[in-house]
C-alpha cells in the first residue's frame, strides 16, 4: 500500500528516494505553522490549540507529579518534557527492559519508525526483539498473535490506521476470539500479550488514507480492548497497561500530537488503569463525553461557551474506547442532564451513537436535551475539507448553545 | 517437482536400491492403530450427524496418513497450529476417544466449553491449538509462534530446541494469510515446517481452479524456503520428510520448510457436503480401490509379520466397541455451565457483561416455559453472578 503521506516533512521524518532513507528529522519542536492551515483573520472560536498553555498538559513537573492517578510513588520522581512520540518511545524502552518476552516489530520500526515512535531501541535491545517485517500487515498481525500465543508480549505496529483492514481477519475473527475458543485452554492458549499499536486520526492533509479514525470497528468487537490517549504522560500510563494486559489491545495514537503535544512525563514506570473514564473538568450543565485529539478542542469551546453562557461544563475523558467505562458517564449525565459526545470519526455508527443510546437508557428522566454527536460528517476525509469535517471549536461551542437553549 | 515416496502402492520398497527406512515395530503398529481408530470413529460420527446426534462432522478419510506420519516425527512439545481435518494429529499425540467426543458432543467436559463446533478440538497439555474456522489464518500465526519458540530455545540452551508445525489444504494455499506466512518465516528465520495436504479439492473446487502453477511446492521456493512434496498416502515417506523438515528448521539459527503432502480427498468435504454434485462416483471408488494410507502401511506391516487378518478383525472390532462406548458416555453429559457464554472473552467479565449476565437471567427467570436451562451445568444457578464471575 502507498505510504506518501508517511514521507511528508511535517508528519514524519523520513523521506524514501530510489529506496535510501533519508531522515530529515531536527527536533520536536512544536510545528504549528502551516501555510495551508490558517485561520480566517475574524475568528475568534476557531483558532489553533496552543497546546504551551493549554490545561490538559503538565507544564511543570510539580503539575505532573500532584496527578492523583499517576500515584504517590512518583510524586518524588524526576520528570521530563516529552511530545507523544518520546512518551511512547519511553513506555516501549521500560517495557523491552523490564520483559525479555517484549517483542517490538513492524514495518520500518527498526531505524526508529517513520513517526520516531522506536527510535533507538533496535540499537539498544537488539534486532532479535524490535525489527522490521515485510510489508503485509495480515502478516504483521498474524505474527503478533502467534508470537503471543506462545507467552512472547507482542507489540506490533501498523504503520498507519488506514492500514488496518488487511488485518481486520486476524483481529476479529482471531485475536479477539482465541481466548474464547480456547475454553479451559485460555491461559496457556491465549494471546492477551497482544498489543497493536497504530497512528490515527487527522492531521491536516492526510486525506483518505493517513487521516482515519476506525475505532468504532474494534469497538464492536468483544474481546478486544480499544485504547487511545490524549497527551504523552497518559499515552505512557495506558500503554505500559495494554503492554501487561491480559486481553489484546488496539493502541490508537493520534498522530496529530506525536510532536505537538509535549508534557512534563515521569521518568520511572506507572500504569494508568484501562477501561476507566477520568473527569477532567466538572461541571453542573452539561456533560461533554470525548477522547484523544478532540479533547482540546473541547476543552477551547468550554471555555468560549462558560464565559458567553455562564454555564458550567464537564468533560470526560474515555481513555478505552471499548470495554468503555459506562458508569463514570452515566453518573456524569445524571447529575447534568445534557451530554454531547464528541470525537473525530464520521457519525454514523461512531462511538457516539453507543454513548449516546447508553445515555438514553440510563439516564431517561434526567435528560433535559436531546444527546448530541458532534462528529465527523458521514463522507471520507477529503484532502482540501478536512476542517470543515471534523469537529472544531465552533461545532462543539454551537452544541453546547444549543444543549443549553433547548 | 517430483514425489517423494518410499513404499509403493503394493506396499514393498519403491527404490530396491535403498533400504527400509528405521522404524521400530512398536511405532509402526501405533501408527497404524492409529490411522485405524481415526478411520473408525469418521464412520461412526459421519452417521451419527447423519441422524442428528451432532451437528457437524469431517472425517479425514485418505489423510490419516498425513496426520499421524508427520506427528510421529515430531517433539511432542513441539506446537501444532492445524485446519480442521487432522484429527490423526490428536490421535497421536494421545487425545482419548473420551476427548473427542466430549468436544464433538459439546458436553461439560469439552475443552472448549461448548463454544465451537465439532471438529474444532485443542488440547494445551498436547500442544495443540484450538483449531478455528477461517483458513489459513494459523499460518502467518504459526509462523510468529515460531519466532517466539526461536527465542525460548536460545534463552533454554539445555533443553531440547522445539520448532512449530502448521498444517493447510491446498484452498487455504490461496489465501493472503498463506503469503504473509511464508515470507515472514522466511525473513525472519522462523523455525516452523508448513505441511500442505493437497487432495485434490477444496469444497467443490478441483485444483485446476485453484491454480495454475505446479502445485503449492513450487511457490515455497519463490519465498527462498527449502521445499519438498512427498506422497501423502505413503506414511513412512511423510515420517521421514518431516524427521528431515524438523532437522532442518532448527539449522543456521531457525528457518522455514514447506512440505506439501500429495493425497485425494475420497471423502464428502464434510457433512454439510454432498461431493457427487461436483465429481464422480466412479473417481472416488477408483481411489478408495487403488491407493490409500492405510491399506498401504497394512501390506507393509503384514509383510514384515506384524499384522494379519485375524489382527485386523479384532483391531477393528474393539475399535468400534471403545468409540462406541465413548460416544453413549458423551452423550448423557450435561452441557457446559451458561456462565460459558459470557465468560471467557475478557479474563474477567467487563461491567457490560455483568449487566448483560443479569439481564439473561432476568429474561429466563421471567419466562420459565420458553427455556430449558436443566441440560446445563447448574442451570440457572451459574447465571448469578458470583457464579459468572468465575468463568
Amino acid at each position: 500500500m502507498p505510504r506518501l503521506l508517511s514521507r511528508t516533512p511535517t508528519s514524519s521524518p523520513a523521506l524514501r528516494i530510489a529506496g535510501i532513507r533519508i531522515s530529515s528529522f531536527t527536533n520536536n519542536n512544536n510545528n504549528k505553522s502551516r501555510s495551508y492551515a490558517t485561520h480566517p483573520p475574524k475568528a475568534r472560536l476557531n483558532l489553533p490549540t496552543d497546546f504551551s498553555t493549554t490545561a490538559l498538559l503538565h507544564h511543570s513537573a510539580k503539575s505532573a507529579q500532584a496527578d492523583p492517578e499517576l500515584g504517590p510513588a512518583l510524586r518524588d520522581g524526576s520528570t521530563s518534557r516529552l511530545n507523544l512520540f518520546q512518551a511512547i518511545n519511553s513506555a516501549l524502552a521500560s517495557a523491552l527492559r523490564s520483559d525479555p518476552n517484549v517483542l517490538l516489530f513492524g514495518e520500518d520500526v527498526a531505524f526508529g519508525g517513520v513517526f520516531r515512535c522506536s527510535m533507538n531501541l533496535a540499537s539498544e535491545f537488539g534486532d532479535e526483539r524490535v525489527f522490521n517485517t515485510p510489508l503485509s500487515e495480515q502478516g504483521i498481525v498474524g505474527f503478533a498473535i502467534g508470537a503471543a500465543m506462545e507467552g512472547a508480549k507482542a507489540v506490533a505496529e501498523v504503520q498507519f490506521a488506514d492500514y488496518v483492514y488487511p488485518a481486520f481477519d486476524q483481529l476479529v475473527n482471531e485475536a479477539a476470539k482465541i481466548r474464547y475458543r480456547a475454553g479451559v485452554n485460555a491461559d496457556k492458549q491465549g494471546c492477551g500479550g497482544l498489543v497493536v499499536r497504530m497512528p490515527t486520526g487527522v492531521v491536516g492533509h492526510g486525506a483518505l488514507y493517513h487521516s482515519q479514525s476506525p475505532e468504532a470497528l474494534f469497538t464492536h468487537i468483544p474481546g478486544l480492548r480499544v485504547v487511545i490517549p490524549r497527551s504523552p504522560s497518559q499515552a505512557k500510563g495506558l500503554l505500559l497497561a495494554a503492554i501487561k494486559s491480559p486481553d489484546p489491545v488496539i493502541f490508537m495514537e493520534p498522530k496529530i500530537l506525536y510532536r505537538a503535544a509535549v508534557e512534563h512525563v515521569p521518568a520511572s514506570d506507572y500504569e494508568l488503569p484501562l477501561s476507566k473514564a477520568q473527569v477532567l473538568r466538572s461541571g453542573k450543565d452539561l456533560t461533554i463525553v470525548s477522547y484523544g485529539t478532540p479533547l482540546y478542542t473541547c476543552l477551547d469551546a468550554i471555555a468560549h461557551a462558560e464565559k458567553d453562557f455562564g454555564c458550567s461544563v464537564e468533560l470526560i475523558d474515555l481513555r478505552t474506547i471499548y470495554p468503555w467505562d459506562r458508569p463514570t458517564v452515566l453518573e456524569s449525565v445524571n447529575k447534568t442532564g445534557r451530554a454531547i459526545v464528541v470525537h473525530e470519526s464520521m457519525v454514523n455508527a461512531g462511538v457516539g451513537a453507543e454513548v449516546a443510546a447508553s445515555i438514553q437508557e440510563h439516564c431517561f428522566l434526567r435528560l433535559e436535551s436531546p444527546v448530541q454527536r458532534v462528529a465527523g460528517w458521514s463522507t471520507h476525509t477529503g484532502l482540501m475539507f478536512e476542517r470543515f469535517n471534523i469537529p472544531d471549536v465552533v461545532r462543539v461551542y454551537d452544541a453546547i448553545k444549543k444543549g443549553l437553549e433547548y | 517437482m517430483p514425489t517423494y515416496r518410499i513404499l509403493d502402492q503394493d506396499g514393498n520398497i519403491a527404490d530396491k536400491s535403498r533400504e527400509a527406512p528405521a522404524v521400530s515395530d512398536e511405532e509402526l503398529l501405533k501408527m497404524y492403530n492409529d490411522m485405524l481408530t481415526v478411520s473408525i470413529m469418521d464412520l461412526i460420527m459421519f452417521d451419527a450427524q447423519r441422524q442428528g446426534k451432532i451437528s457437524f462432522y469431517m472425517v479425514s478419510a485418505g489423510e490419516e496418513g498425513i496426520a499421524v506420519g508427520s506427528a510421529a516425527a515430531l517433539d511432542p512439545r513441539d506446537p501444532i497450529y492445524a485446519q480442521y481435518r487432522e484429527t490423526g494429529i490428536f490421535q497421536h499425540r494421545g487425545f482419548s476417544l473420551a476427548d473427542f467426543m466430549n468436544q464433538l458432543f459439546a458436553n461439560k467436559h469439552d475443552p472448549g466449553l461448548g463454544r465451537n463446533m465439532p471438529v474444532h478440538y485443542g488440547s494445551s497439555k498436547l500442544n495443540i491449538h484450538t483449531i478455528s474456522s477461517p483458513l489459513a489464518t494459523q499460518l502467518p500465526q504459526a509462523s510468529g509462534a515460531a519466532y517466539a519458540v526461536k527465542q525460548q530455545n536460545a534463552q533454554n540452551p539445555m533443553d531440547d530446541p522445539r520448532i512449530v508445525v502448521a498444517y493447510f489444504g491446498e484452498g487455504a494455499a490461496s489465501e493472503g494469510d498463506f503469503h504473509a506466512a511464508l515470507n515472514i518465516a522466511a525473513t525472519r528465520g522462523c523455525p516452523v515446517v508448513f505441511i500442505c495436504r493437497n487432495n485434490g479439492y477444496a469444497i467443490s473446487t478441483p485444483t485446476l481452479e485453484q491454480y495454475r502453477g505446479d502445485g503449492i511446492a513450487s511457490r515455497g521456493i519463490g519465498y527462498g524456503i527449502d521445499t519438498i512434496r512427498v506422497d501423502g498416502n505413503d506414511i513412512l515417506a511423510v515420517r521421514e520428510v518431516t524427521a528431515r523438515a524438523r532437522k532442518l528448521a532448527l539449522q543456521d539459527g531457525g528457518k522455514p520448510v514447506l512440505i506439501e503432502a500429495m493425497s485425494y480427498r475420497v471423502s464428502h468435504h464434510s457433512t454439510s457436503d454432498d461431493s457427487f454434485a461436483y465429481r464422480a462416483k466412479v473417481e472416488v471408488e477408483d481411489w478408495k480401490r487403488r491407493d490409500n494410507p492405510i491399506t498401504r502401511l497394512r501390506k507393509w506391516i503384514e509383510a514384515k509379520g506384524l499384522w494379519d487378518e485375524n489382527k485386523e478383525k479384532e483391531a477393528r472390532s474393539r475399535l468400534r466397541k471403545q468409540v462406541l462406548e465413548a460416544f453413549k458416555a458423551a452423550e448423557r453429559e450435561k452441557k457446559p455451565a451458561l456462565s460459558n457464554m459470557m465468560g471467557g472473552v475478557y479474563s474477567r467479565l467487563t461491567e457490560e457483561q455483568e449487566a448483560q449476565t443479569d439481564a439473561v437471567r432476568g429474561i429466563i427467570e421471567k419466562y420459565p416455559d420458553e427455556y430449558d436451562v436443566s441440560e446445563f451445568e447448574g442451570g440457572l444457578n451459574s447465571l448469578k453472578l458470583e457464579e459468572a464471575r468465575k468463568a
